[in-house]
């Protein structure tokens, strides 16, 4: 099953995250993905992209935007995260879960969650930085 | 989505009812903080009605175990269903924290 595409401008505010999470991972639902990959990893990664678009990319100025456009194609979810900011490092960020200390750490999580919750995560610089995350249906 | 609070004498169990995320991690945090300060040290933190947790509701549950043990107490995990465990695990907070599968089973010896 398809899903027409679904697309948001919004302004960064956290408060914006909770609309879209609950509508991808409905359609989620409806595409008949499994019902743990609709409760945990749908919802939390994706609020790991819009949380870091919206905090580290767009540093929470309400006038700057966050582009979401999400689909379901051939059994695979591709959801598009994109801010005004310039990015970072994924590899350095993830590689700081290989700390002895990382589980101590208040911060630094999101980004892991992402590539644990995910099959695919990708990111790009081009008119603002995007992430992409992407998850077959099992 | 709100959190339950019951208090007796140094006893606090919060129950999380619906997602602990970014946008409620500060309230979360900030309630604990100020039963803490007001005297709780044996605090319980339920997820029996939890749907999801993301990281930085993971960071708010990291810092206020430091708080509470710096206060000479101990924080408690109970309720998390198949799904928030696997959170646990995969950033091995699993290690740090003490996890509960019912809400009776921690109060046990607190």
């Amino acid at each position: 099953m398809e899903m027409p595409p679904l697309q948001w401008s919004i302004a960064s505010d956290i408060r914006e995250i909770d609309a879209i999470v609950a509508a991808v991972s409905e359609a989620c639902v409806a595409a008949g993905f499994p019902t743990k990959v609709c409760r945990l990893n749908v919802p939390v990664a994706l609020t790991e992209a819009l949380a870091n678009a919206i905090v580290r990319g767009n540093k929470s100025e309400v006038s700057r935007q966050v582009i979401v456009c999400a689909g379901i194609v051939d059994d695979t979810l591709c959801v598009e995260v994109t801010d005004e900011g310039a990015g970072f490092d994924l590899v350095a960020v993830r590689a700081m879960s290989d700390d002895p200390e990382w589980v101590n750490r208040e911060d630094g999580r999101g980004v892991f969650l992402m590539h644990a919750l995910m099959d695919r995560v990708e990111t790009w610089c081009d008119h603002g930085h995007t992430v992409r995350l992407v998850l077959r249906r099992a | 989505m709100g959190f339950v609070i019951e208090r007796k004498d140094e006893l606090l169990t919060v129950a999380v009812d619906g997602q602990l995320v970014v946008g409620n991690r500060q309230e979360f945090k900030q309630l604990v903080l100020d039963e803490v300060e007001q005297g709780a040290r044996r605090v319980l933190i339920d997820f029996t009605d939890t749907g999801y947790i993301d990281s930085s509701g993971l960071g708010a549950l990291v810092s206020l175990g430091k708080r509470i043990r710096e206060h000479g107490g101990e924080l408690r995990l109970s309720g998390l269903n198949e799904d928030l465990r696997t959170l646990f695990e995969l950033t091995r907070l699993d290690t740090l924290f003490r996890l509960y599968d019912a809400r009776n089973d921690a109060l046990i010896g607190f």
